[in-house]
Formats: C-alpha cells, sequence, structure tokens
C-alpha cells in the first residue's frame, strides 16, 4: 500500500482532522473568549479543504480518481464534486453562526469543532467504499451532529431535540449495522468492489433482508419517508445555525453516500434496491408536501420542505442511471442553496428583544417592514416551489427529464403532482409576507455575514444562476460518470 | 493435563459465579461476582488460546462496564425489593425466554456438529497464525491496512469527549464565589455596613 499516496487522496479528511485537533487546544486553552476566533479558524479549515478538494478535481494525474488505504476510501469527481457542496455549507453555516448566540444565549469555540470533526465525517462518508468506512464516517458526523442539536443547553426545546436525534439515530444506526452484518455474511466482504460480483443474480433471501435494512439505515439519515418522524421535532428543537446545518451538509453526504453504495456495492441488484428508492422517493415527495400544509412554525415547514425536496432527489436515484444521478448533483446543489438562503432569512428575523421569530403568523406583512428580506425570502420559496424564472425550476426539471428518459414517467408526474401541491404552502408564505396586515413584529439589524449569504444564495436561485447551468451540468456529468466508471 | 485442570477450575468456578450473580440477594455482590465470572471466563480464552479476547475481558468488561454497573447500583437509589415484587408474576414469561434461548443453543450447537456451519474448524483449534500470536496480527492489521479507520475511530472517541463536556460542564458565574477577600473586608465601614431603621408597628424591615 502506497502511503504517500494515500494521504495525497485523502488530503481534505487529513486537513481537517489536523485543523480540528488544533481547533481543541484553542478551544481548551482560549475558552469562552476564544468562540470567534475558533469560528474564523473553522471558516478557514472548511476555505483549504475545499481548495485541496478543487486542487485534486484539475488535478490531471487523478482523472479517473484513485483508491486509498486498499480500496476502503475512492477519492473521485463524484467525492470531489459533493465535498466541494458540503465544505461550502458548512462555510455558510459557520459566518451565520455567532450573530445567533449574541443574544444570551451561550456561544463557545466547541460549536466550530464540532462542525469541523463533522466534515470530516461526511467527507468520510460520500468517499466510502467499504461499509466500514462507511459506517466510521456516519458515526463521527452523527455524533457530532446530535450534540450541535442541544448545543443551547439552557433551551428545554433544544434539549429534546438532541435526545430525540440521539436516541432514534442510534436505533438507525443499529438498524443499519444489522444490514451490513447481513451483507458482509453473504458476500464474504465489505468491500463495495467485492460486494458487487458476490450479489449477481438471485439474490437471497437473507442477502435481500441484508440490502433492505442498510437502505432504511440510509433512509432515515437522509429523513427520507417513511423514516422521517424525528425531522420536523429535531428542526424545530435545534438552534437554527443548526437547523441551517442539518438540513444542508449532512443531507449532501448521506444522499452521495447512499447514491455510492446503491450503484457500486448493489450496482447488479438494481430491481432490489430501485423499488425502495422509488417508494422512499414518492412517500417523501407527497408526505413532504402534504405536512408541511399545517405547519404554523416556519422552520418546521422547511422541515417538511426538506422532506419534500429529498423525495425529488430520490427520484434522480431511483432511475439508476448516469443522467439520473448527474440530475440529483445538480438539484442537491440548488437545494443546498434554497435551504441555506430560507434558513438565513429565517434567522435574520428578530422581534425587538432580540428573539428569534419562528411563527408564521409574526412575519406578516414582512415585505413592508423588511422589503430586502422579505424579497429574498420570496425568491427562496418561489424557488423551492419550482416556479420558472427561479432557478429551483432546473433542478427539478433535470430530474423528472432524467426519470422519464428512463421510462419512469408515472413516477415523474406523480412527482410533479405532488410539487404543484406543495406550491401551495411556498406561496402562502410569499402571500403572509406581501398581502397580509403588517403585524411588525420583526425589528432589529442585521451584519453583515448574514446578509452576504443571503445575498449570495438569493443570486444564486434568481435567474441569474442560470449562467452556471453549463459548467454545473458538465461536472455533474464528469462526477455521475465516476460512479459509474468502478464498473 | 495442567490444562484440563485449569479449565475445569476455570468453568466450575465460572458457572458458580455466574450462579451467584444471579442468586445473590445484594446487587453490589452481584455485580461483584460478575467480575469474578468475568476473570475466569478470561482465563477460559486464555487456554484455547485467545489471548486477545482474554485481555479485552479483562480491559473493557471488568475495568469499564462491571465499574460503570457498580455505580449505577450504588449511586442510583433502586428500591430492588420492590423489584423483586413482580418476580412471581413474570416467572411464566421468564421460563419461557429462557426455554427459547436453550432451544436456540441447541439449534446452533447441532448444526454446528453437522457440518452445516463452518464457523472454524469442528476439531476446535483455530486456523494457523503465521507463526504470530493473534494480538500481533491484529495490531499488524490495525496500524497498516486500516490505519485510516483507526485514527478515525479515534477522532469519534475525541468527539463523544468534547461532546461530554460541552452538554455538562458549566464555568461557575462567578469566578471566586467562596474565597475570602480579606482586602475588601477591611475596606468596609460600619456605615456602609450597618443601617439604623425604625419600622413602624405592623410593618416589617425594608432592606
Amino acid at each position: 500500500m502506497d502511503y504517500a499516496n494515500s494521504l495525497y487522496l485523502t488530503g481534505p479528511e487529513v486537513f481537517l482532522s489536523v485543523s480540528g485537533l488544533i481547533l481543541t487546544l484553542i478551544a481548551a486553552w482560549g475558552g469562552q473568549k476564544a468562540a470567534r476566533l475558533s469560528t474564523i479558524l473553522a471558516v478557514g479549515a472548511l476555505v483549504g479543504a475545499s481548495i485541496i478538494t478543487a486542487a485534486f478535481l484539475i488535478n490531471p494525474a487523478f482523472e479517473q480518481g484513485g483508491d486509498a488505504f486498499g480500496g476502503l476510501y475512492r477519492m473521485d469527481a463524484f467525492g470531489s464534486v459533493s465535498k466541494l457542496l458540503i465544505y461550502l455549507a458548512g462555510i455558510g453555516c459557520l459566518i451565520v453562526t455567532p450573530r445567533f448566540f449574541d443574544k444570551g444565549l451561550e456561544y463557545r469555540p466547541e460549536y466550530p469543532l464540532l462542525v469541523v470533526f463533522a466534515s470530516v465525517g461526511m467527507g468520510m462518508m460520500v468517499s466510502a467504499t467499504d461499509l466500514m468506512t462507511l459506517y466510521i464516517g456516519l458515526e463521527l458526523s452523527s455524533l457530532s451532529s446530535y450534540v450541535l442539536a442541544s448545543f443551547t443547553r439552557s433551551d428545554d426545546r433544544s434539549a429534546e431535540a438532541g435526545l430525540k436525534y440521539f436516541v432514534l439515530g442510534a436505533l438507525a444506526s443499529g438498524i443499519l449495522l444489522y444490514g451490513m452484518s447481513l451483507v458482509y455474511g453473504f458476500s464474504g466482504s465489505t468491500s463495495y468492489l467485492a460486494i458487487r460480483p458476490a450479489f449477481e443474480g438471485t439474490l437471497g433471501t437473507g442477502a435481500l433482508f441484508g440490502v433492505i435494512f442498510v437502505l432504511a439505515g440510509l433512509a432515515f439519515k437522509i429523513s427520507a419517508v417513511p423514516f422521517h418522524m424525528w425531522t420536523p421535532d429535531v428542526y424545530e428543537g435545534a438552534p437554527t445555525p443548526v437547523t441551517t446545518f442539518f438540513s444542508t451538509a449532512p443531507k449532501v453526504a448521506a444522499i452521495a453516500m447512499t447514491a455510492r453504495i446503491t450503484l457500486d456495492a448493489f450496482g447488479n441488484q438494481a430491481d432490489a434496491w430501485r423499488q425502495v428508492i422509488i417508494f422512499a422517493a414518492l412517500a417523501s415527495v407527497v408526505v413532504g408536501a402534504l405536512g408541511a400544509i399545517g405547519q404554523s412554525n416556519i422552520k418546521r415547514l422547511l422541515a417538511y420542505s426538506s422532506i419534500n425536496n429529498v423525495g425529488f432527489i430520490l427520484i434522480g436515484l431511483a432511475t439508476g442511471t448516469a443522467a439520473g444521478a448527474s440530475a440529483m448533483l445538480v438539484y442537491l446543489a440548488i437545494y443546498v442553496a434554497m435551504s441555506l438562503g430560507s434558513f438565513v432569512a429565517v434567522l435574520m428575523l428578530r422581534d425587538k428583544d432580540g428573539n428569534q421569530v419562528e411563527n408564521m403568523a409574526d412575519i406578516a406583512g414582512l415585505s413592508r417592514a423588511k422589503p430586502m428580506i422579505a424579497l429574498c425570502l420570496a425568491a427562496m420559496m418561489l424557488s423551492l416551489a419550482g416556479i420558472p424564472p427561479l432557478y429551483g425550476f432546473w433542478g427539478k426539471f433535470v430530474v423528472f427529464q432524467a426519470a422519464v428518459e428512463a421510462d419512469m414517467v408515472v413516477l415523474a408526474a406523480i412527482g410533479i403532482a405532488a410539487s404543484v401541491i406543495g406550491a401551495f404552502y411556498y406561496l402562502k408564505i410569499v402571500k403572509i409576507m406581501y398581502f397580509d396586515e403588517p403585524a411588525n413584529v420583526v425589528t432589529g439589524k442585521n451584519d453583515l455575514a448574514h446578509w452576504t449569504v443571503l445575498a449570495v444564495t438569493a443570486i444564486f436561485v434568481s435567474p441569474l444562476g442560470y449562467l452556471l447551468t453549463i459548467p454545473m451540468g458538465a461536472l455533474a456529468d464528469r462526477a455521475a460518470a465516476a460512479l459509474f466508471a468502478v464498473v | 493435563m495442567i490444562q484440563a485442570i485449569a479449565f475445569y477450575m476455570f468453568a466450575v468456578l465460572l458457572i458458580a459465579a455466574g450462579t451467584l450473580t444471579i442468586m445473590s440477594r445484594n446487587p453490589v455482590h452481584s455485580v461483584l461476582w460478575l467480575i469474578v465470572s468475568f476473570f475466569n471466563a478470561a482465563g477460559l480464552m486464555v487456554l484455547v488460546g485467545a489471548e486477545f479476547i482474554a485481555m479485552l475481558l479483562v480491559i473493557v468488561y471488568v475495568g469499564a462496564v462491571a465499574v460503570l454497573f457498580l455505580f449505577v447500583v450504588m449511586m442510583l437509589n433502586i428500591d430492588f425489593a420492590e423489584l423483586r415484587a413482580g418476580f412471581m408474576k413474570n416467572f411464566p414469561l421468564g421460563i419461557a425466554i429462557a426455554l427459547v434461548l436453550l432451544a436456540e443453543l441447541i439449534l446452533g450447537i447441532g448444526a454446528y456438529g453437522a457440518g452445516v456451519l463452518e464457523l472454524g474448524t469442528p476439531d476446535g483449534s483455530a486456523a494457523p497464525l503465521l507463526g504470530r500470536s493473534n494480538i500481533e496480527n491484529i495490531g499488524a492489521l490495525l496500524y497498516s491496512d486500516y490505519l485510516f479507520l483507526f485514527e478515525a475511530a479515534g477522532l469519534i472517541l475525541l468527539v463523544a469527549m468534547v461532546g461530554a463536556i460541552v452538554l455538562t460542564h458549566r464555568e461557575r458565574a462567578t469566578a471566586h464565589r467562596g474565597h475570602q477577600d480579606i482586602g475588601k473586608q477591611n475596606r468596609r465601614r460600619p456605615e456602609d455596613a450597618t443601617v439604623n431603621t425604625r419600622p413602624e408597628v405592623g410593618k416589617g424591615v425594608q432592606l
């Protein structure tokens, strides 16, 4: 085994781990005062990791990617693109965090530290080509997430969210491990490259059980129906910057991980896993759209919206083709921008006491009090609804196109129908902000960090985003091709 | 010969300690008997040549799990008499579960004896060790092929530790509460410290 090569390929993880260890020391000696310094350094570490990943992506020597540590880990275009998305989302979430904790809540240097370690885990997840790497990466990111969810200890809802997430997450990990042990038992290996040929022809009942259990565990992590029950509670209870993080980076990681394990390890058993993914996609799209209608809390509503979006992303995966995987990545990138933008806009809504405004009734008439925030939030909502001039439409379009090309017209039709239902509640927010009597709850100023993230994401989802269509499409195609190159 | 004697000694002590674990009235004694049985199981593992598992049993089970049990038993005020009160009511269920476990054991051993399962060699000897002890073999694998995962597992433990500290550690609001500040005491004047009041009848003293 070539260690120098392996270390180069795992560069982003190694760099982030070392940065995380340094941040641990800073947190240990600096204490409370080092919180801002720690945030800035963590953002720097994520920027550094992004640069390393981008440098790998344009390195001609590794055009086809490369295996590290004897096939435990694979760095290729798919992993790099997913990692770039994860790191950028992490940077966006970290930038908007410190301001949230200004108002009496305790911000501590451990917060950015946990985000950095979660990013290490997520990087391992998307590059995993072995069940053990997948599991360890998943646990690293999950464990950090559990702590982040209950970070504001003075808030009961946050503690409840953390506990709920922890218990259900542990259950899902158990289900996943059970599935993995069955897969290992029936294929004789934990490596994707060895599982693939072992699972050829008709799958035995035991092996099928293993595949289904693995998918069930993964469905929990991406909060796909029927394993979505934790999502609204955790998203509502966790501090808003943490919710922003949950709805972006870990989602990318879990979906990319699911794509790699289904298309590579279970690539010969497409019929077995596609049924599961199709069911999860349809159920997520429908439950996400219907569940959001009755919500009065914006964070809960956005949680259902994320379930709904996961359904659309899974439609891309359910096709099982390179075009579908590429569409999935495009949708994922646009979804991250929309989700980040919406949550940052929500984060900017504060009442006169400086408390977060989360109630739908309180944002009535926001267009008069805070026209710019209202405009950006409206753009995010219309984009999430998939209304044409905005960029969210393009994501839905490529996914449905891939589904139709793969002869899954029914799936695409149900998806489109559900997105029409979903448009109802997105439009309802726009209506409340623009046409209802002003509630005049939201006041106060916001700092530059929030405006920057909001502006960048708003420009991305605006029609200007279409300028990125061709480079982004090319990158997604290359990433999807890398996923199928292993065969 | 010595092996046989050692085996029967460890086995008898193991079963005796296991029985006493469930029979003793005092839960603290139960945990202590459990520790004895772990030690004897470790001895049995050494006899079959699995010294790594023997060390794990001592380090992990005796060192960590059993001490944790002791902590829980001694710290929490559990009313064991009340716990035992439902014993007769749950007795049939307990027997049923015990029978299921027994049936599973018989089935498993029967299948293994019939040669259906290939867990190891039927004569009980393990696969050849290439002239090294299995600790050496595990170490050689762990620090070469699985180095990446080993380090990542270390990170998980670090995150668990940081998380536990973040969620439980509280810094005191006033740094030196409870410390005597003599300078401050000397600076205090009687006129600052005492107040003369003349409360009306039926009213309390306003401070």
